[in-house]
């Protein structure tokens, strides 16, 4: 299918259409920042925002979620037997995500969908979800996305792709899951040639704004130990406070709790994300805890995503360069220049 | 889809206490549904999450061998909220197992060698599970000699009791119990550490496996011990503890270095630990 394209005042009608077949999830602006919702009117969806603060991995992880409920009561014969929490997996679509937000749920699939396990809330979410995504025309001074093999323009993770092209919205569609969506809707045409030109431009503005800003390979070639044991840790996590601000917006950061939660004689088994910056993450019942110290942690986030994840699963690293770790760190901790540091030639064993 | 957080219901069909102190009890469960049973199927190593409605979920190893029919054993220390709520359940409560999960002793490589299993305090619970598979009619002519030296603080602090007692008595299991002291003047066997008596007892390394479970400390001065024996590292095995919650990978939580201790563990040999950070 080739590419199509709609000006950007009957653009609201296509997202009509959708509403009218999909629940339909897209950028919001909420208090300062924007993040994504399910919308109930047109207008609501704010396509000119630069990007969420909170990455989306909640439209697929919820940063709570029941996943069994159970009665507690005296006599039931069902008392204490967990049930599946009901959801809904009806078809949905988001749109507007970025193209590094959308590939980083494929680097979260390699966790959540394993051949010996599936994690079936994400499975389910993702096979019903279709994600129209929209480049990034104005990356921001923090991001790096094309310095771990993604960009702005990147389709990889997408069904469908929008480029805000001024008048209007051009549309790559990508999978049959987009095909299938954009099917529904109706009032394209095709792309014009000054369209299409300017189109190619707004890509080659927004790569070459990117740059490359340092090279990744030379950490999956060093050994685990050599960058376990190396002596810049400690500059590293000097200033860290351990908010877990950082591991709290990444779109690449899962990790989850379990947790009991009883209201009188019912009860829920929950999930809530939690963070590998938190002491509690990794402590005994026995009290060992064998992350104690801030610098175990803090080298635990970064070497997860830049070595243990890539040596896992030889899929890269577990970031996307979205830069909100970097820019809403309370103490500037910058993970472009702990990838450096990894990277450099001379990593000197404490 | 597979729910695979989704437990399995069980029923408390005894409880045991198993030590003086009280602390430790073996819980006998037993399924409420026969086709959970069947796909409940273990090897001796693995562990299960044992879930309690409203408390939370814990991971204990798996205390019976595949070998013994119709329910599973799991032996708990009681240190926290769910351990304690779980030592004031009774006959008959209502509970759920998840699993069974991780991997387990390496049964295929361990076959026609002879097997040495030191254990030390309430870790003896997946090596009880080892010996019972080992012991078996059916399955004692695929193992060689096997050696077991077990040991904890005082007579009262031993599991299995009785099991012990039966085994000593076999001939085709050379058992050494311990215990670092005692004041009862009719305990027939060693008084003495763990590594210490490994050392005295002097399991040949040859064609054999070790296979050590125990308190950090006891690992740690048993290691040399067996390393001085002729154990090369790739034949020395051990199961490791780390915080827990979904058991199966996912959650992110119990990682050493790039391994999950829950999927691609509790089990490793020494090598494979060698090449991790040193961090459980
Ligand atoms: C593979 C494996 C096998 C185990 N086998 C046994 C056994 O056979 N017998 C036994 O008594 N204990 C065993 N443990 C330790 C046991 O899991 C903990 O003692 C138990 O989880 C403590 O739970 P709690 O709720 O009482 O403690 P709390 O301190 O209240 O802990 C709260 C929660 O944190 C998690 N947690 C805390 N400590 C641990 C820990 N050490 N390991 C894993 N998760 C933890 C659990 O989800 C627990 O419910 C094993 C642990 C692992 C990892
Ligand atoms: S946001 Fe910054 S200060 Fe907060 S935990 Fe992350 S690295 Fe540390
Ligand atoms: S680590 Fe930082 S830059 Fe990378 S994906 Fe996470 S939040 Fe974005
Ligand atoms: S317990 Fe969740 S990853 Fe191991």
């Amino acid at each position: 299918m080739s590419d199509i394209y709609i000006s950007r005042g009957k653009f609201p009608e296509i997202i009509g259409q959708l509403m009218a077949r999909y629940r339909v999830y897209a950028p919001v602006l909420k208090g300062e920042y924007h993040e994504f919702a399910k919308i109930e009117k047109t207008e609501e969806a704010d396509l000119g925002y630069q990007n969420t603060r909170l990455s989306p991995k909640g439209l697929f992880h919820p940063h709570a979620e029941r996943m069994f409920e159970y009665s507690l009561v005296k006599d039931d014969p069902q008392a204490g037997i967990l049930k599946e929490a009901p959801k809904d997996f009806s078809p949905r679509v988001v749109l507007g995500i970025r193209p590094c937000d959308a590939k980083a749920f494929q680097l979260d699939d390699v966790n959540f969908d394993t051949t010996a396990y599936q994690d079936p809330w994400w499975v389910r979410r993702r096979q019903t979800t279709t994600l129209i995504g929209l480049a990034c025309n104005e990356p921001c001074g923090t991001c790096f996305c094309t310095s771990l093999g993604t960009g702005p323009f990147d389709t990889a993770g997408l069904d469908v792709l929008l480029v805000d092209t001024g008048e209007g919205y051009t549309a790559q569609v990508l999978t049959q899951k987009g095909k299938d969506v954009v099917g529904i809707t109706s009032g394209w045409e095709s792309v014009s040639r000054t369209v299409s030109e300017k189109m190619e431009g707004l890509r080659k503005s927004a790569e070459d704004s990117l740059g490359r800003q340092f090279d990744f390979d030379p950490i999956k070639q060093k050994d685990m130990l050599e960058l376990f044991n190396a002596s810049f840790w400690d500059e590293v996590q000097f200033a860290c406070i351990n908010c877990g601000t950082c591991t709290f917006l990444c779109p690449t950061c899962w990790c989850f709790d379990i947790q009991d939660e009883v209201w009188g004689d019912k009860g829920d088994r929950i999930r809530l994300w939690d963070s590998c910056m938190f002491p509690l993450f990794t402590f005994h019942g026995s009290g060992h805890n064998p992350r104690s110290q801030k610098l175990q942690r803090v080298r635990q986030r970064f070497m997860h995503k830049l070595k243990y994840y890539p040596d896992k699963y030889h899929n890269g690293a577990a970031c996307v360069g979205c830069g909100r770790c970097v820019k809403f760190c309370p103490v500037n901790i910058d993970i472009r220049e702990v990838v450096r540091r990894m990277s450099a030639t001379c990593v000197c064993p404490a | 889809m597979n729910n695979p957080y989704l437990p399995y219901p069980v029923r408390i069909d005894s409880v045991v206490t198993e030590t003086e102190d009280r602390n430790l009890k073996t819980f006998k469960l037993v399924f409420l549904n026969p086709e959970d049973e069947q796909k409940f199927k273990y090897n001796p190593g693995q562990f299960a999450e044992l879930s309690i409605a409203g408390l939370g979920e814990i991971p204990i190893g798996i205390a019976t061998s595949p070998t013994e029919k119709g329910f599973i054993k799991f032996t708990v220390n009681k240190v926290g909220k769910v351990t304690n709520h779980l030592h004031n359940m009774k006959e008959g409560d209502i509970m759920g197992v998840r699993g069974p999960l991780g991997n387990w002793y390496p049964w295929d490589a361990l076959e026609g060698k002879n097997v040495v299993i030191i254990g030390g305090g309430f870790a003896f619970t997946t090596l009880r599970s080892s010996i019972v598979y080992m012991l078996d009619p059916a399955n004692r002519s695929r193992f060689g000699d096997i050696t077991v030296v077990y040991g904890a603080r005082s007579p009262g602090l031993l599991l299995y009791k009785d099991e012990l007692a039966a085994w000593e008595q076999r001939k085709d299991i050379n058992m050494h119990i311990t215990v670092d002291g005692t004041d009862d003047p009719n305990w027939k066997y060693n008084v003495g550490f763990v590594p210490a008596v490994t050392k005295q007892k002097a399991p040949s390394a040859e064609n054999s496996y070790a296979i050590i479970c125990g308190p950090p400390i006891m690992i740690k001065f048993t290691l040399p011990v067996l390393t001085e024996l002729g154990f090369p590292p790739e034949r020395i095995i051990s199961s490791l503890e780390m915080r827990m919650k979904c058991g199966i990978g996912i959650c992110g939580r119990c990682n050493i270095g790039s391994e999950y201790v829950c999927k691609d563990g509790p089990v490793f040999t020494l090598e494979q630990l060698s090449k991790l950070p040193n961090e459980y």
